[in-house]
């Protein structure tokens, strides 16, 4: 098995999703409110996982675009849950030393007086590990 | 009635009014909400990747001490609504899940999901009755017209959260009806407004609450109602909202029953 491979296996794995189970209907890119914004679109992503290759999902701006708005698992037709696997490859990533994509130090000059400590929280536990 | 009751980190805080106004109209409707001991923030997001353990430990502590209370467990915020409704179904029915958080935590009885999870809102509906809560209403809010934004968490995903129908919800609607107001049904009521993007991107969240503000002017708001305090944080950052301001649904309830100015925090 090949680095990518057994990473795309992890995936998988962390994802508890059957990306084999897509029929590519499209229905959860047509639903992604941050489309415009991803390079690679959620019905892209599901074949990427498919097709063994993370190391472009691993660079894809996507995995910080996903609003985990749960659209595209909940219109799915298939079950697949594209949102888990971009979740996922995310996982992979911020599970690595030094991949945060939130620094500590970048919070103080994110603030306003009315910013939420939800805010905080969610952002801290999507962008790091 | 007595619900154990989650308020969650915010409610503490930069949302103390959703958590007042809620207390002083459980109080009037007839059901007491009893906060829980010593819970713990639930994370805000629910901890997807089937390996976490640890990031759902809070909920599973909150969960607990509900059940030996034997009480329903409340919430208010959307966010806390959402982990801790999908963690206790994870333990419900995720073996793996269920079996490694129990040893961890080593109760006196491992906890398997008995808790039933319920939002203040499905308590109005399902429990108070929206017929009884138009009775109760001394204020009415006659002549608003009042749109629903009711966002992602609370909704989706559906078969799990068993909130409302994911798609077409209506429980918001009935409630601004039976507080007296006309709902304002628009597209855009179910649609994220950015969520935890707008701490780092902010110009991308706003488009997004751009849109839905654009579609509930368009159909004829006054006033929008969340259940959730980053959605109504990354609301009011639009221009949109100061033509359509933006209130937690407990707030409009409190001043229909009458209690809003003597808890006002």
């Amino acid at each position: 098995m090949t680095k990518a491979e057994k990473q795309a296996e992890l995936i998988r794995e962390i994802s508890g999703t059957d990306p084999y189970k897509c029929m590519k209907c499209g229905k959860c890119s047509a639903s992604c409110p941050s489309f415009d914004e991803m390079d690679i679109k959620p019905h892209q992503f599901v074949s990427y996982v498919l097709h063994d290759e993370v190391e472009a999902l691993a660079e894809s701006k996507s995995l910080w675009k996903c609003l985990s708005c749960f659209a595209c698992v909940e219109r799915c037709p298939r079950d697949v849950k594209p949102g888990k696997l971009i979740d996922a490859a995310r996982q992979l990533v911020v599970r690595q030393r030094g991949q945060d994509y939130l620094k500590a130090d970048e919070i103080p000059q994110l603030l306003d007086p009315d910013l939420p400590q939800q805010l905080l929280v969610s952002a801290y536990r999507r962008y790091r590990r | 009635m007595k619900y154990s009751y989650y308020p969650g980190c915010t409610l503490k805080n930069k949302a103390k009014d959703l958590d007042v106004y809620a207390r002083a109209c459980a109080e009037k409707l007839g059901f007491e909400l009893e906060e829980i001991s010593e819970w713990q923030c639930c994370g805000g997001v629910y901890p997807l990747g089937s390996d976490e353990i640890a990031t759902k430990l809070a909920s599973v502590r909150a969960l607990n001490e509900a059940k030996e209370k034997g009480q329903d467990l409340l919430t208010l915020c959307s966010a806390c609504h959402h982990v801790l409704k999908r963690v206790n179904d994870d333990m419900k029915h995720v073996e793996d899940i269920r079996t490694r958080a129990n040893n961890y935590m080593q109760l006196a009885e491992p906890y398997q999901g008995e808790t039933k999870v319920v939002h203040y809102l499905e308590v109005l509906r399902d429990v108070v009755g929206f017929d009884a809560l138009r009775e109760k209403v001394t204020h009415p809010l006659t002549g608003k017209k009042i749109g629903a934004y009711y966002g992602c968490l609370v909704l989706r995903p559906g078969k799990i959260l068993e909130f409302d129908d994911p798609e077409n919800p209506s429980v918001m609607e009935d409630f601004i009806r039976a507080l007296g107001a006309e709902p304002v049904v628009y597209p855009y009521r179910n649609e994220c407004c950015g969520g935890y993007i707008s701490l780092k991107e902010k110009e991308l969240s706003r488009t997004m609450t751009d849109r839905i503000l654009e579609s509930a002017s368009g159909f004829g708001a006054d006033m929008l109602i969340t259940a959730c305090p980053l959605c109504r944080y990354n609301l009011n950052k639009s221009a949109g909202s100061e033509a359509v301001p933006v209130y937690y649904f407990t707030e409009l309830l409190a001043e229909a029953l009458g209690v809003k100015e003597e808890v006002s925090p």
